[in-house]
Formats: C-alpha cells, structure tokens, sequence
C-alpha cells in the first residue's frame, strides 16, 4: 500500500513565530520526496504536522485523500524515523523491529518470524537477539528502518536520519534507502539539511527557507534553474552579481553589473515576481560554468586577477578577484591532465554562455 | 617536596577527622552491643557477649513496634512511590510556565515541620472523621492508617524528586516513537517508559520506606495507640536503656552493608556488561562474553562468606567463656564495692565523732532560742556548709541537687537534725525523695548497685 500525501494551505504558528507559512505540497504516491532547507527553517515541524505530532493552525494534511485532523500519530498510516532513532534501549533488536506488531497483538512467534524477514531487508540475518547497544551506528540505522517498516505503514517519514553517521557511512545509507525504498514502493518523505542526500536520493525536492516552501522540484531542476535567490545560493556553489536589467527579450535578461554587462536565463517562482526592465537583480553563475575565455567565444566575460588557487585532484579551484565585485569569484575547471595552474597575480579574462548563467529578482540569500 | 608531604599529611589527617566524625558515633555504639555491662558503655570492658541480641530477640514491645514500623514502611511506599510517580509526570505534562508554580507547591510538604504534619493529619481526619459520624474504632482514628496518610505528604515529595530526576534523562522521541508505531497512550506507558523508570521505582522504594521506617516526629502523633520501633526507641530512652538498643543498631548496620556491598556488585556486573556491549558495536569483539549467574558470582559469595564467617565467629566469641569471664568481673566488682565501702565506713566514723562534737555546742545554743527556731533552721547556713558537700561527693557519685532535697527532709525541721541528716544518707539509708533522684545517676545501672 501506498499514499499520497497533501499539504494544503498550511500554517503553523507557535505564539508569535510562524514556523510554517501557507505550505501547498502534493506529494505522489511511492515517491521520494525530500524537505531541503537550513536547519531552523520549519522542515521538523511541516513532518511532524504529517505524522500527527502536531496539528497545523490552519489549513489540512490529507493522506491518501483521507483529512488527517483529529487523527493522533499512531491511527495515521505513517511511521516516522526519528534524528536520534529513538531505538528503545532495553528491548532486543528484534523486538525493537517487532514493537508494531506487538502493540496490535500479533502472537510471539508471529512477531519473531516478520522481524527475521525484515532483519533480512536490511541485511542484518541473524543479529536479533543483540541489545540495541551492541549494534553499530549504521546497523541501529537500518534497525530504525525495518522497526518502521513492520508497521507496514503507506508513508514512511525520516527526520535528517543520516545526520549522526559518518561521511562514509552516510553515503552507503543513501544508496541503501534509496534502494529500500525502491523494494518496498511506499512513499518517503526525507528531511534534510544535506544538500548531497537530497539531490542523490529524492524525485522531487522542495527547498524551504523561514517556514516558506521556495521551490519544488527535482533535484537537475533545483540545481540548474533556481526559482529565487535563496534556493540558488543554498543549493551547490554559485557566484552572484547585482545589478539592473537592462532588456528582456524571449526569456533572456541583460543585466547591467559593475563587472559588466551579463547575459543570463530570466527565471522567476511566479508570473507575479518575473523580472521586467529596470528591476534589481542577480545574475548568478556557478564555478563550474565559468571558463577561461581564451579557451572559446562566450557571451559573458569577465577580467580579473587570479587571488589563488587549490588543487583538488579531480579539478582546480581558482579564486579570482573581478574587478567591479567585492567578492571573490570561485572557477572550477576539471583536471583533464593538461590542464596547469594559472600563476597567482596574473591578469585574467573568465566567461560563460547565456544559457548556463541565471538572472533572478533579489531576495534573501543562505547565509554563508 | 616537602610542602607536598605537609599538603598530603593534613589531607590525610582532614580525611581520618572527617570519617571519625561520621563513624565513631556508629563504632561506639557498635561496641556497647558486645560489652556486658548493663549501660550502654565501652569503659569499662566488661565481657564479650551478644546476650543483647538474645534480649533484643525477646523485647516484646520493641518487636511490635519493629513489626508495626515494617508494616507502615510496606504501605508508605504502596502509597507514596505511585503518588510521586504521577506528581513527576504531570510536572513534565504542564505548561512550561506553570511549572515552577506547581513544583514549589508539590515539594513544599518537604519545607513543612513533621511535627505540623502529625498535628494537622490528626486534626484533618478527626474532623473528616467526625462529619462522617465515624466511631473511634473506624479507620479515621487507625494510627496505621494516619501514619501512613501523614507520612506520605512529604515521602510521595522525596519520591518525585528521584523520578523527576529519572525523567529529566528520558527521550520523549521514544514515547513518541511507540505512539507512532499505533501504540496506545497506555502501551506507551506500561512498555515504554515503565521499564525505564524501573530503576527509579526500586530506589524511590527503597528510599520511602526507609524516611517511613526511621521517621519520629510525623509518626509520634498519627501512630495514637500504635506503636513503632521509633516511639518504642524514644521512650525507651525516657525510661532508661540497655545495649539491646545497640544490638538492634548493629544488626541494621550489618544488614545495610551487606545490601550495599552486593548491590555495588550487580552494579559493576551491570557496567561490564554495558562495556562489552559497546565493544561490539564498534566490531572489536565478536560476542559478549557470557556472564556467570549473579547468584554464583565469586564477589557475591566473597561476601556472603564473609558475612556468615563474622556472624559465626560473633556468636562463637560472644557465647563461649561469657559465664566464666562474668563471674570474674562480678568478683571484681565485689571485691571493689567492699573496699569502697570499708572506706566509707571509716571515713564516716571518724566524721561522726567530729560532728557529735559540734551538735552537742549547737543543741546548746538552740536550747536558748524561742519557738520559732525550727523554721529559722531550713535557712540555717550550714545547710550549705562546704563540709557537706564534700562529705557528699567524696563518698558517692552523686548529683549536686542531692544537697538541695535535704532541705524538704523532714529531719530538717527537727531540732539539731541537719548533721544527723547528713550522717544518714552517706550511709546509705536514704530518705523518700532521694531514691528518685538516685535513677538518673548512671551508678544506678551499674550491677553493683543492684547487689
């Protein structure tokens, strides 16, 4: 079984301070969804409104179409992954993972036989009769997995569960949830701060900021076109530059900057913020779209002074000081084997097409 | 170097101050059990013995009151442990501004007088009791029912104290987590966090029972005709104790130790555990290794042996040899109260002559006087005459206010009779009022002055 989960013109208040602000979400049956934004910014308190932690002060939650208001966290058909786990300490592993079934009433030997199957799942035969502390991080992961899992519920919810595993640990768990969820087709809706784990794992990603949804889409989608100002500076790398638009024509903007004239995609969240001649504006252009202009004609060029520069092994990172820009513009250039460092001090022309650079109105960024 | 060995020096010797301090009064009392004497005392040694076990054994009263006090301590805590449980949980259920409010509220039993507690206790249910018509045989005047009631306002505090602080470690993200899995609110309480606070509930137990068992001053007014081990302590006290009080101390002593030092071992077994759990979690061992049964841990016997080897070698010392070692020191004794005597006697002899001497010259001086002469001679001065009193204390161990009841003695009244007075108590022939005085004197406990 699986679900769809809808949030409709959601607000949640506490006294004053708005930790969600007019949420409309649809999330499809048996997708990965994941919430993406800084921590603070009300990812939380948006799943604990979907698992019935917390009603919303207004507006609804459906789940499979069904109004979830007045339905407490455990008659909904979700089961949540908490940050910590929450593994109960002093049950075995396979009553952890068989706490679902106990509470409705399954026989011992009923329990024993669908915690077996799913320590199968997770690749952990055999180790049901540890304690919980006797397990590895990753294993107390996968164990919080399968003890959601046997409550068979049609979403899964997962509060940032990756957060305490170590880098290495944390990128095998993305494969491994990923293809969990692929295995058991229900819908999962994953909480993140981790740009990395929402982009590798999810179908749709929706990037928030103080308690407002900035932008649903995939993950490419997210990266290559940003809808504000925000979600371009929080998700990946990116250089901006302000200034006034000067034309649009066909969805192209020309931006008048103190660097120079730039040529970038016109790209707004609503008809209602699209950008026209004479509004403030960024141009943002991420490391990697910057090139050495000697290398091939661009529309966009910029000169300055290489600052300094680190290799990284796969590519260089070169910091350079543009004239017009206080900030230092980053340029990543792949390690191609030929490829040498440019001597530190030297003058230097940068650039990109139209199409890899993004125009957007002015707004609030992430903070650095 | 030096200024270091100084520094460990008065470290050393704060450390042995501190601990003489909280244990010698327990020591002392320690010893007394042993020692025959009839007093509680160390000096003199007299003989080895644990007889006062024997007598404790057979204290009828203090065995009620022993019995009444566990009684009472069973239903403080059946009464108490849930009441503060519920107090601790609802501390962590209300709003975060009332908190403090209700805290101070539910903790300020702790800040009230045990004595105000008995008092209004018994006030409270006397009147509950009589609005209802009850009569005296019903449960509002049961001095079980009212210990338990009083002790509970301030025990069910102390118990909520050790659950708050319980509480305060719980990850409300597991109660959260059982409800999410389709756990009931129930569920999540008995499955959840009932086994956590289990620890909480044996200690708050433990706890209530002994401030129930040990508690006087709430208890010496609720208990009405019942008695516990401390009311029976406390008039004990009043009316004169033997070392069978002591014996009792050290049986609770020992037993305390004995708990203390196998719950110290469960607890240790309980860390290693924990450490082999964590050692394989981060994959350095395979297995945990399998612990003994706690019942045949080599500690745990280490101790029970110890426990049975002093209780055997106690009796043993305490038993055998008492009679002779007694008969001995009685003949001491005797030997000693003879020569006292003989002293006395000597000295009261030769005192005798010198005094005859004086009343004859005062018979004749009063032999002038008018009748009012017999009320005069109560303030006479030589009723304080030095002579007296050392006359007094030189012979026996006796109080001061002995020189002052001589005063009311009938004899006083009578022409010439103070010196005459005095002559009679050295002798030992002692007017009424001086054999009341006599029980406080710690010579009156003494076998010898039963002989």
């Amino acid at each position: 079984m699986s679900a769809d989960v809808q949030l409709q013109d959601v607000w949640i208040r506490f006294g004053d301070f708005v930790a969600a602000r007019d949420v409309n979400i649809h999330i499809k049956d048996g997708e990965f969804f994941s919430f993406l934004g800084p921590s603070g910014c009300g990812k939380t308190t948006l799943l604990r409104a979907v698992s019935g932690f917390l009603s919303p002060s207004q507006g609804e939650v459906l789940i499979g179409g069904k109004n979830m208001s007045g339905i407490g966290p455990n008659k909904r058909p979700t089961a949540l992954i908490f940050q910590n786990l929450a593994l109960f300490p002093l049950m075995t592993v396979w009553e952890n993972i068989a706490f679902a079934l106990e509470v409705k009433g399954m026989s011992k030997a009923a329990r024993r036989k669908r915690a077996d199957e799913l320590l199968d799942l997770i690749a952990l035969p055999g180790q049901g009769d540890k304690m919980v502390n006797e397990l590895s991080g990753g294993q107390k992961q996968r164990v919080a997995i399968a003890r959601a899992l046997a409550a068979e519920p049609d979403v899964l919810l997962l509060d940032e569960p990756l957060s305490a595993l170590d880098l290495k640990l944390r990128q095998h768990m993305r494969t491994e949830l990923r293809a969990i969820q692929e295995r058991v087709g229900i819908t999962f809706i994953y909480i993140t701060h981790d740009q990395g784990e929402a982009l590798t794992m999810s179908d749709n990603v929706a990037v928030m900021s103080q308690g407002v949804i900035e932008q649903v889409a995939g993950g490419n989608q997210i990266y290559d076109s940003p809808e504000t100002a925000f979600v371009a500076s929080f998700v990946g790398e990116n250089n901006y530059f302000a200034g006034t638009v000067r034309e649009l024509n066909n969805g192209l903007a020309v931006v008048d900057t103190p660097s120079g004239v730039l040529a970038a995609r016109a790209v707004s969240r609503n008809d209602k913020e699209q950008l026209s001649v004479g509004d403030e504006a960024y141009v943002f252009i991420r490391p990697e779209s910057l090139r050495f202009s000697q290398q091939q004609e661009l529309d966009n060029v910029l000169s300055g002074v290489v600052e300094r520069q680190e290799f990284e092994g796969n590519f260089w990172q070169v910091y350079l000081r543009v004239d017009g820009s206080a900030r230092i513009v980053t340029l990543s250039m792949v390690n191609d084997g030929h490829s040498v460092g440019y001597e530190v001090g030297s003058r230097v022309q940068v650039g990109c097409g139209s199409d890899l650079a993004v125009a957007l109105p002015q707004g609030p960024m992430a903070a650095e | 170097m030096t200024s270091d060995r100084v520094r460990q020096f008065f470290v050393l010797f704060f450390v042995l101050g501190f601990f003489l301090y909280l244990f010698g009064p327990l020591i002392i009392m320690g010893l007394t059990a042993f020692n025959s004497s009839a007093f509680p005392r160390v000096t003199p040694w007299e003989c080895f013995t644990v007889e006062w076990f024997d007598v404790l054994a057979n204290d009828s009263r203090l065995l009620e009151g022993l019995k009444n006090s566990f009684l009472i301590g069973f239903g403080v805590v059946l009464f108490a442990v849930p009441l503060g449980l519920a107090g601790a949980l609802m501390l962590t259920q209300v709003k975060q501004r009332v908190r403090p409010w209700y805290y101070t509220i539910v903790i300020s039993p702790i800040l009230v007088p045990g004595v105000v507690l008995g008092i209004s206790t018994l006030l409270f249910w006397d009147r509950i009791g009589v609005m209802f018509g009850a009569s005296r045989d019903s449960i509002f005047y049961n001095g079980f029912f009212l210990t338990i009631i009083g002790q509970s306002t301030f025990i069910a505090a102390y118990t909520m104290l050790v659950f708050i602080s319980r509480l305060q470690r719980f990850d409300s993200a597991q109660e959260e987590a059982a409800l999410d899995l389709g756990a009931t609110h129930v569920q999540a309480f008995r499955k959840i966090l009932l086994p956590f606070l289990k620890p909480a509930i044996a200690s708050a137990a433990v706890l209530a029972f002994l401030a129930s068992f040990e508690n006087y001053n709430t208890t010496v007014f609720t208990s009405i005709s019942t008695s516990t081990l401390t009311t029976v302590l406390a008039s004990k006290v009043r009316y004169g104790i033997d070392p069978s009080i002591s014996a009792l101390a050290v049986v609770i002593v020992v037993l305390t130790v004995f708990g203390a030092a196998i719950h110290e071992v469960l607890k240790r077994r309980e860390q290693a555990e924990a450490e082999q759990a964590g050692m394989v979690a981060a994959g350095l061992i395979k297995e945990k290794k399998v612990q003994t049964k706690w019942f045949i841990d080599p500690a745990i016997i280490c101790i029970l042996l110890v426990f049975i080897a002093g209780l055997g070698t106690a009796f043993f010392a305490g038993t055998v040899g008492v009679g002779e070692c007694k008969v001995l020191v009685k003949e001491q004794k005797q030997a000693e109260t003879a020569k006292r005597i003989q002293a006395l006697q000597e000295r009261t002899a030769a005192k005798k002559a010198a005094a005859a001497e004086e009343a004859e010259t005062q018979k004749q001086e009063k032999a002038n006087r008018t009748g009012t002469e017999n009320f005069n001679s109560i303030f006479d001065g030589d009723n304080l005459l030095p002579q007296a009193s050392e006359s007094d204390s030189a012979t026996q161990p006796r109080t001061g206010t002995e020189n002052f009841n001589g005063i009311f003695n009938g004899g006083n009244l009578q022409p010439g009779s103070e010196v005459e007075n005095n002559e009679k108590s050295e002798d030992g022939a002692r007017t009424g009022t001086e054999n009341f005085n006599g029980i406080f004197s710690s010579g009156n406990l003494s076998p010898s002055t039963t002989e």
